[in-house]
């Protein structure tokens, strides 16, 4: 795709945000120191804890050793399967759909379904980046603990959908996932 | 404080990293600015949205729908305001923090951060593509529940 089209595409929604912000701030002038402020903090938020945080980030995904973390995610992995499936969520990046097409990955290369349950559990929720980001922005109270409770969150869960779930269905998935490439 | 810690630690495994291999490393950096510039157009859109609706509510507005004796009203308005959108946690955050700053309580923001990154409805027939219908139903049903039931527990913490 053009280069240029794609960019205008992408930043179409911001153009018409900054449009109505400059429209909202000249019709109601009361509410401009208030509505600025709000942007100084929230940009500040943002730009000044971001870019170590997605250093890190890059890092992780180049050092990662991925393939050989899949490798231990089988049946029979003892309790070193759901810790490593932990570790994968956390510290993979992007949102949690993206981690649907690598769970059937992870099907494929025969991780149990217990372990692509924490898998997916860690990803939504307990990414160490992104608490790093939490813990500056809302506090390190409230990122702590909602980590905590998360990691008992997505255990629990995991056991809840893999118990309720009859074993032919699992099995139709792991089959399904050898279809996708 | 916590953001000079992080810039040590990043720089800190930064050199490591380059000293280590410095071909990695620069695709690294590259993914990191990618990875940045990914969510940027959101970002300020949400930013702007953000600001905007901030300067109209007033602090007892927002304490009265979102604040600490909203209760579980407050904290089902904002689980499920959560379960219903899809922003990235980078971009919640700031967000949730001028919310806080604003007068919301801190249950209800736990409940809204937790099944924002917990449940999809937006993303239910991509995940029951996956999982099928059974398994996807039951991981967002049982998340949204335990969303609420995290956001107890955050809102017990911070207020110790």
């Amino acid at each position: 795709m053009n280069k240029k089209a794609s960019f205008l595409k992408r930043y179409a929604l911001v153009f018409v945000a900054a449009l109505a912000f400059a429209l909202f701030l000249l019709v109601f002038p009361a509410w401009r120191g208030k509505a600025l402020d709000s942007v100084v903090f929230q940009a500040k938020t943002m730009f000044l804890v971001i870019p170590p945080i997605f250093i890190l980030l890059g890092l992780l995904d180049v050092w990662v050793p991925r393939e050989k973390m899949i490798r231990y995610m089988g049946q029979g992995a003892g309790v070193k399967g759901p810790i490593l499936a932990f570790l994968l969520g956390s510290f993979a990046a992007g949102p949690l759909y993206g981690a649907f097409p690598f769970a059937a990955v992870l099907m494929k290369k025969g991780a149990s379904f217990t372990n692509i349950l924490i898998f997916i559990g860690a990803w939504s929720t307990t990414k160490i980046p992104m608490l790093l980001f939490e813990m500056a922005a809302l506090g390190k109270r409230f990122a702590l603990s909602r980590l905590v409770i998360d990691i008992v969150g997505i255990v629990i869960i995991a056991w809840a959908i893999k118990l309720s779930l009859p074993k032919k269905e699992v099995e139709r998935l792991y089959a399904q996932a050898e279809q996708i490439d | 404080m916590d953001t000079i810690i992080l810039y040590v630690i990043a720089f800190g495994a930064l050199l490591v990293s380059l000293f280590v291999d410095k071909q990695k490393t620069l695709t690294a950096l590259k993914k990191a600015l990618k990875a940045l510039e990914g969510i940027l157009p959101q970002f300020l859109t949400v930013l702007l949205v953000v600001a905007a609706v901030l300067a109209v509510l007033d602090t007892a507005t927002i304490s009265r729908v979102l604040g600490n004796s909203s209760g579980l009203a407050g904290i089902l308005v904002a689980s499920l305001i959560g379960a219903i959108t899809l922003i990235p946690g980078f971009v919640a955050f700031p967000a949730a923090a001028a919310l806080l700053a604003g007068g919301a309580g801190a249950t209800q923001i736990a409940a809204f951060v937790s099944s924002l990154m917990m449940v999809g409805i937006v993303t239910l027939s991509m995940e029951i593509q996956y999982f099928g219908k059974r398994a996807a139903l039951l991981r967002n049903a049982l998340a949204w529940l335990f969303s609420i039931l995290a956001a107890f527990f955050v809102g017990w913490v911070v207020s110790l």
